[in-house]
C-alpha cells in the first residue's frame, strides 16, 4: 500500500532537514549535510512515480533521525573552531 | 649552544676571535660587509606571522578521512548494546552480531561486484596486501618462485616483498613513466611462467595516478598469473568491479572510505580459487585465511562505508573533481613554474600533488600551518628524505624536496579550498622571494647550468 505524499509534506521534511544539518557543530560536516540535502531534492524535483517519491520520504525521513542522533553527539564532543570558520 | 654577536668593529673582531679559538668545538662564522645586519626585521614581508586562529583545516584524504556521522550511526547500536561475539553459535548474541557481519560482508561485495563469501576481514589495507602478496607467494612457492610489482607500491607491498626476497623468491620492480603509469607491454615481458603473482596499486596514495587495471588484468588472466591489487585509494573514489577487472585479490581500508581505522578487507577469489597461506595462526575465522575475532563494530562501519560509497560515488567524485578544478585554476593563475606530479589525465582528482620550484617542501608546510597538508604520504612524512614515488616518475631533486600533496574529499569546501589556495599562492610568493636562487631565474639564468663549487 503506497500513500500519496504530499508536497507540503515534502516541503517540510526538506526544511526539517535543512535545520537539523544547520546543528551539526563541525563546520565539514555542517556544510556537506546542507549540500547535500539540496543537491538531493534538486536532483529528485522532476520524479513522478508514486513509488519511488515514497522510497525517498521514506529515505529522508531516516536521514533525519540520523542526522538529529548524531548532531547531539557531535555537541558532545565538539572542538574549537576551524581558522575559516572564525575568519567569517 | 651558540652566541650571535651583530656588528662587531674590525679590531674588536680580532680580540674576539683569539678568545673565541681557544674554546674547543666551536665554529666561527663571519660575515664581512658594511651593512649592518639586525634581527629586527624592518619588513614585514618576509616575516611569518599566525595572525589565525582555530583548527587548521584537513587537507590530507590520502592519509586519513574522517568518520562519515552516517557510519559511526551505523557503528554505535554494536559499540553500546550489541556485544556480541560474531562466532558465537550458541545464543541470541552471537547470531545478532553475525547477522551485522554477514550483511556488512554483503555491502562490501557489492560495491566491487564480488561475491560476499569472497569477502575476508582484516585490520586494514596493510594486513591485506601482505596476506596477498605473502600469502600467495608462500602457498604456490613449491612450483612459482617469482612475483611482479612496481616501483610505486605503497610501502607495505615493497617491504613484504623484500622480506620474500629474503626468503628465496625473485621480485621484479617494474619501472613506470614520468607520468607515473606502468608500461603494459614491460608488464608483459616480465612475466614468465614462474610468476605466480602480480601485485598494482589501483590508484596511488602519494600521486594519485589510476593504473590500467583491467588492461592489467586481462593481460594476468592470459598468463594465467594471479592478479592483485592495492586498492586503498580507490575504492569508493572510482568504480571498480573485480569481474570486469580481472582481479583476483583486491586490497580494502575503512579509514580511508570514510569508516572506521582498524578495519580493512581482502577480496579473494573463489573461481579460479585463489589459495593463500594465513600469516595469523588461530581460531579459524574468516575462512581459516584471517584468524581472530571479527571486530563486529568496525566491520559494521566498513560496510555502511562501503553503502555510502556506492550511493554517493558519482555525487562525491563531481564535487572533489570541481574542487580540484578549482584549486589548479587558482594556483596557476597566480603561480609560474608549479608542476603537478603525475599523470593529468589518468589520476584521481582528490589527490594533488604538486611542485612548487625554488620553494623549500617543508619550509612551505611550516608556512602553511592552518592546512593539515602532507608531503606524501604519512608513512613516511616524518623523514626529510623526498618521496621513493617522486624518484621513480624521474623528478628532479630538486623538484621532489618541493612537493606537497592536497587531498581533497567529501567534506571539503569550496570555501577552504579559495582559503588554501590563497594561502599557498602567498607563502609560495613569499618564499620565493627570499630565495637567491628565485632571483636568478627571474633575472635569466638557467639553474641547471651552475656549477656548484664544493669546499
Amino acid at each position: 500500500m503506497v500513500s500519496n505524499i504530499s508536497k507540503t509534506q515534502i516541503l517540510s521534511i526538506y526544511k526539517s532537514l535543512l535545520r537539523e544539518s544547520e546543528k551539526f557543530s563541525n563546520y565539514n560536516f555542517r556544510s556537506y549535510a546542507i549540500r547535500r540535502v539540496r543537491d538531493a531534492f534538486k536532483e529528485h524535483k522532476s520524479l513522478t512515480d508514486k513509488n519511488l517519491i515514497n522510497k525517498e520520504y521514506q529515505f529522508a525521513k531516516d536521514n533525519i533521525a540520523i542526522i538529529k542522533r548524531q548532531v547531539v553527539i557531535g555537541e558532545m564532543y565538539k572542538t574549537e573552531k576551524l581558522v575559516i570558520e572564525n575568519q567569517q | 649552544m651558540f652566541r650571535i654577536i651583530y656588528n662587531i668593529t674590525h679590531s674588536y673582531l680580532n680580540k674576539t676571535i683569539n678568545r673565541i679559538l681557544q674554546q674547543e668545538n666551536i665554529i666561527v662564522m663571519v660575515l664581512p660587509g658594511n651593512r649592518k645586519i639586525s634581527n629586527r626585521a624592518d619588513n614585514d614581508k618576509f616575516s611569518l606571522k599566525h595572525e589565525e586562529i582555530g583548527r587548521p583545516l584537513y587537507f590530507d584524504a590520502q592519509a586519513t578521512t574522517p568518520l562519515d556521522p552516517r557510519v559511526l550511526d551505523a557503528m554505535l547500536p554494536y559499540l553500546v548494546s550489541y556485544h556480541g561475539n560474531p562466532h558465537s553459535r550458541t545464543h541470541t548474541y552471537g547470531w545478532e552480531s553475525e547477522a551485522a557481519v554477514e550483511k556488512a560482508r554483503e555491502q562490501v561485495a557489492h560495491l566491487i561486484g564480488a561475491d560476499p563469501k569472497e569477502i575476508i576481514f582484516t585490520s586494514g589495507a596493510t594486513e591485506s596486501n601482505n596476506i596477498s602478496v605473502k600469502g600467495v607467494a608462500r602457498f604456490y612457492a613449491p612450483r612459482k618462485k617469482h612475483i611482479v610489482t612496481t616501483q610505486i607500491e605503497h610501502k607495505c607491498v615493497l617491504d613484504s616483498c623484500r622480506a620474500l626476497e629474503g626468503e628465496g623468491f625473485k621480485v621484479t620492480y617494474l619501472p613506470v613513466g614520468p607520468n607515473g603509469i606502468i608500461n603494459l607491454q614491460e608488464l608483459e615481458e616480465a612475466l614468465t611462467p614462474e610468476t605466480s603473482l602480480v601485485s598494482v596499486m589501483t590508484v596511488n596514495n602519494e600521486i594519485g595516478v589510476k593504473q590500467p587495471i583491467a588492461e592489467i588484468g586481462a593481460i594476468c588472466k592470459k598468463k594465467k598469473v594471479f592478479f592483485h591489487t592495492d586498492a586503498a585509494q580507490a575504492l569508493g573514489k572510482i568504480a571498480l568491479d573485480v569481474n570486469a577487472m580481472n582481479i583476483d585479490l583486491m586490497s580494502i581500508s575503512g579509514h580511508k572510505i570514510y569508516g572506521p581505522k582498524g578495519i580493512g578487507a581482502l577480496f579473494i577469489r573463489r573461481r579460479p580459487r585463489v589459495r593463500v597461506e594465513p600469516i595469523q595462526s588461530g581460531g579459524g575465522q574468516e575462512r581459516g585465511m584471517r584468524s581472530g575475532t571479527v571486530p563486529t563494530p568496525l566491520v559494521v562501519g566498513l560496510g555502511a562505508a562501503c553503502e555510502i560509497a556506492e550511493r554517493e560515488m558519482k555525487y562525491d567524485h563531481a564535487w572533489v573533481e570541481k574542487l580540484s578544478q578549482r584549486f589548479l585554476d587558482k594556483i596557476y593563475s597566480k603561480l609560474t613554474h608549479v608542476i603537478r606530479n603525475g599523470d593529468l589525465e589518468q589520476s584521481y582528482p582528490g589527490c594533488l600533488n604538486l611542485s612548487f620550484a625554488y620553494v623549500e617542501g617543508e619550509s612551505l608546510l611550516m608556512a602553511l600551518k592552518d592546512v593539515a597538508l602532507s608531503s606524501g604520504s604519512a608513512c613516511t612524512s616524518a623523514s626529510l628524505e623526498p618521496s621513493y614515488v617522486l624518484r621513480a616518475i624521474g623528478t628532479d631533486e630538486d623538484l621532489a624536496h618541493s612537493s606537497i600533496r592536497f587531498g581533497l574529499g567529501r567534506f571539503t569546501t569550496m570555501d577552504e579550498v579559495d582559503y588554501t589556495a590563497e594561502k599557498t599562492i602567498k607563502h609560495v610568493e613569499r618564499l620565493r622571494e627570499m630565495s637567491p636562487l628565485w632571483e636568478m631565474v627571474q633575472e635569466g639564468v638557467d639553474i641547471k647550468t651552475i656549477k656548484w663549487s664544493q669546499h
